[in-house]
């Protein structure tokens, strides 16, 4: 994997990463730093062959956290999402270059493992992807590979937690044994969640999450994006603005590959600074 | 239809403009059209599907009247007197000697006891040769099995000559000259006197599950191919599917995109189309030619068949890995599976009852696959009943090749009897494929 280092600065140890300076002449509008980051991207470029999705973004993601990118189809708000847990690995032909840092550590090091990237960095998808086995072993199933739990009874206890914590755990306890994919859109997504915090990650990326469900679903997934954003950081791709100002507290907007502008949630939707993302959020396009 | 015509005139020029009666005629219309169109689409679909009953019912009619009659054998029913003096005379019960014995001669007696008026020569020989050869069997192993029945007289059931069994299945025609015939009028003579006795009797037809192959239509069975067969196919599904599988998850899963892998893709669907043939001409220049294995064998027969299904598998397997949804490749791989993981418990559960389907395809059509089997020997003629991978044999498919070319009467009954067993053997095997794929199918 190449990585183009930011200007020449001395790599930065763990904690003190968030000193690591803007590269110079980027463009981005707002304040894109925040204090104690833990996610530091700095002129992150994607390319999909010859296809330049994202154009040297540099971003921090805050501990604890809830970060929304919204922007127009295309932008390249869930390219980015998916470079956070090196999901475009998977894509041929993608490629990524420029330096993402978590807690410090380059996430691209040869050294660090993608597996253990991924059981830190937690993924929700568009489309509720349960997999095709029990509600049960949908939880377990990431403790089961990580090893995480000692025996049966650590095991059910994970999974009764994350099904709690997921809201989850009253519509589904005296069904633990029935497929996954008998729930309803709504459950399933929630399922996806409690399979993700299972696994105890520091980070859930979410792709537009409730972007397949009904306004009631949609309503209760936002409600557990408040609960989880007090141990987790939460990274939101969505579409819908008013998701956006409601769930969190900065905004990233992307155009075209660009990041246009990072600010608080409220500054972006009353009073952003860039033409685009004025335009954007009062609906002139997208 | 007053609104119509006002358009009509006002729209010269300007023909695109219609009213919503308009349309609705011309839809009208068009409706008509399109039901004739179903109707006849139906019609040419259902004389297909009733042309390929037809065919398939006429097939097994055919198939089965004229191998049928080989389930049932003449034997006669005759008292046979173990006669001390004839099996050992030194009365020593040396099991060798007893097996050696000239037991021809005790049915000899027997005949001869049955018919005295019966002299000469040339008459007594026409006379012995009404019961098979093959009818000192059960005498030979009735007293090896158990010495005490020298000197014993018992009613046994002997296998009559093929002759005398196409004659009681109303083969042979009794009123043509007795030259064309394999019978002499003086035979039938005999036939004649033990069917009014009742002596000879249409019983289950053991000879035929129970023996290999015979220069003689009666004792000739189907054992030996129905085992080579076996042996062939369980060589062919343990090195075709475990190797079909793993090639088409690791280039459906793991290889790179790159020229070679695409040479190859484009290799294995050729080689699913290479005829059958040369696929044995391989196996022969290869298994037998440069390894030096046994010819005739069910080893060589398999390792060919499996050349000849590995494609099959192959492609069908990564169409079952194609299924498989990305969003669970994905979910395994965003809860921190590692590549395998991912493959091993979420993907290949999935893909599964695919890759079986494509492994029953490759099995029935190595099942029915004579063509390679005869570059690698398994044409000969092989009476024994294979006991291992190394002995030689024979494969249904070529034993119905083999027998469809004899000239005795037996043979067509035994040609169809064949045809049949392969026929079930492929309905079985199939059935429990099918039966084995939804009970993984139905997990969800």
């Amino acid at each position: 994997m190449e990585t183009t280092t930011v200007t020449g600065v001395a790599r930065a140890g763990a904690g003190s990463s968030g000193s690591m300076p803007l590269p110079e002449g980027h463009k981005t509008v707002g304040v894109v730093t925040t204090p104690d980051p833990l996610f530091v991207c700095r002129s992150v470029d994607v390319y999909y062959g010859d296809k330049h999705a994202i154009k040297d973004v540099s971003i921090d993601i805050g501990r604890r956290q809830v970060l929304a990118m919204i922007g127009p189809s295309g932008c390249g708000k869930s390219t980015f999402l998916r470079c956070l847990n090196r999901m475009n690995d998977t894509i041929p032909g993608a490629r990524v270059e420029g330096r993402i840092e978590l807690d410090g550590n380059d996430i691209h090091d040869k050294r660090r493992d993608v597996v253990q990237l991924r059981a830190r960095v937690g993924m929700v998808f568009q489309k509720p992807n349960p997999f095709p086995k029990s509600i049960y072993e949908n939880v377990a199933y990431g403790p089961r590979i990580h090893g995480l739990a000692r025996d049966r009874a650590e095991l059910d206890e994970i999974v009764n937690t994350s099904l709690r914590r997921a809201g989850l755990w009253d519509e589904v306890k005296d069904r633990l044994a029935q497929p996954g994919t008998s729930l309803s859109g709504g459950q399933q997504q929630r399922l996806c969640i409690a399979r993700t915090i299972a696994v105890n990650p520091e980070v859930i990326l979410m792709d537009e999450p409730c972007s397949a469900l009904d306004p009631i679903a949609t309503a209760r997934i936002e409600d557990l994006m408040d609960e989880l954003a007090q141990s987790y950081a939460i990274v939101i791709v969505t579409h819908s603005m008013q998701q956006a100002a409601r769930v969190s507290k900065r905004t990233a907007y992307f155009h075209l590959g660009d990041l246009v502008e990072v600010g608080p949630t409220d500054k972006i939707f009353t009073n952003p600074s860039h033409k685009l993302t004025e335009d954007y959020i009062t609906g002139r396009f997208g | 239809m007053n609104s119509t015509s006002e358009v009509a005139g006002e729209g010269v020029g300007n023909a695109v403009i219609r009213t919503a009666a308009e349309t609705q005629l011309i839809v009208e219309r068009s409706l008509k059209r399109r039901y004739r169109a179903e109707m006849r689409f139906r019609g040419y679909g259902l004389t297909a599907v009733g042309l390929g009953i037809l065919f398939v019912v006429f097939l097994f009619t055919t198939i089965g009247m004229q191998g049928a009659s080989v389930f049932r054998q003449t034997y006669v029913q005759l008292p046979v007197y173990f006669d001390p003096e004839i099996i050992d005379p030194a009365g020593t019960r040396v099991p060798n000697d007893l097996i050696v014995a000239d037991y021809q001669a005790l049915i000899r007696d027997s005949l001869r006891e049955r018919f005295p008026a019966v002299e000469g020569r040339s008459n007594l020989r026409e006379l012995y040769r009404i019961v098979s050869s093959a009818a000192t069997i059960n005498l030979r192993s009735a007293v090896v099995d158990d010495p005490t029945t020298i000197g014993q007289r018992q009613n046994l059931y002997l296998l009559m000559d093929d002759t005398v069994d196409a004659l009681l299945k109303g083969k042979t025609d009794r009123a043509a000259p007795e030259e064309e015939r394999r019978l002499s009028d003086q035979q039938i003579g005999w036939i004649d006197a033990l069917l009014v006795e009742g002596l000879l009797e249409l019983r289950f037809n053991r000879e035929f599950f129970s023996n290999g192959d015979s220069r003689d239509p009666e004792q000739s069975g189907i054992l030996g191919a129905l085992i080579g067969s076996l042996l062939i196919l369980l060589i062919t599904l343990m090195l075709s599917f475990p190797i079909g599988v793993s090639a088409a998850v690791y280039l459906e899963e793991f290889a790179p995109k790159n020229p070679l892998t695409d040479i190859i893709e484009v290799n294995i669907n050729n080689l699913a189309a290479v005829p059958s043939i040369v696929f044995g001409l391989l196996g022969l220049a290869v298994f037998i030619g440069f390894f030096g294995l046994p010819r005739s064998a069910p080893l060589v027969g398999g390792l060919v068949l499996t050349l000849l299904t590995l494609p099959t598998i192959i492609i069908a397997s990564r169409a079952a890995l194609k299924g498989v949804p990305p969003s669970i490749r994905e979910a395994a791989l965003g809860m921190g599976a590692s590549k395998i993981q991912m493959v091993g418990h979420h993907v290949l559960p999935l893909a599964i009852p695919g890759m079986l389907t494509g492994t029953i395809i490759g099995m029935a059509r190595a099942l029915g696959e004579s063509a390679p089997l005869l570059m690698i020997g398994m044409v000969a003629f092989i009476v024994d009943v294979p006991q291992g991978v190394l002995d030689p044999a024979t494969a249904l498919p070529v034993q119905v090749f083999l027998w469809s070319d004899l000239p005795e009467r037996g043979f067509i009954e035994r040609t169809s009897g064949a045809i049949i067993i392969l026929l079930l053997f492929l309905v079985v095997m199939n059935a429990t494929a099918v039966i084995l794929r939804n009970r993984f199918e139905k997990r969800w």
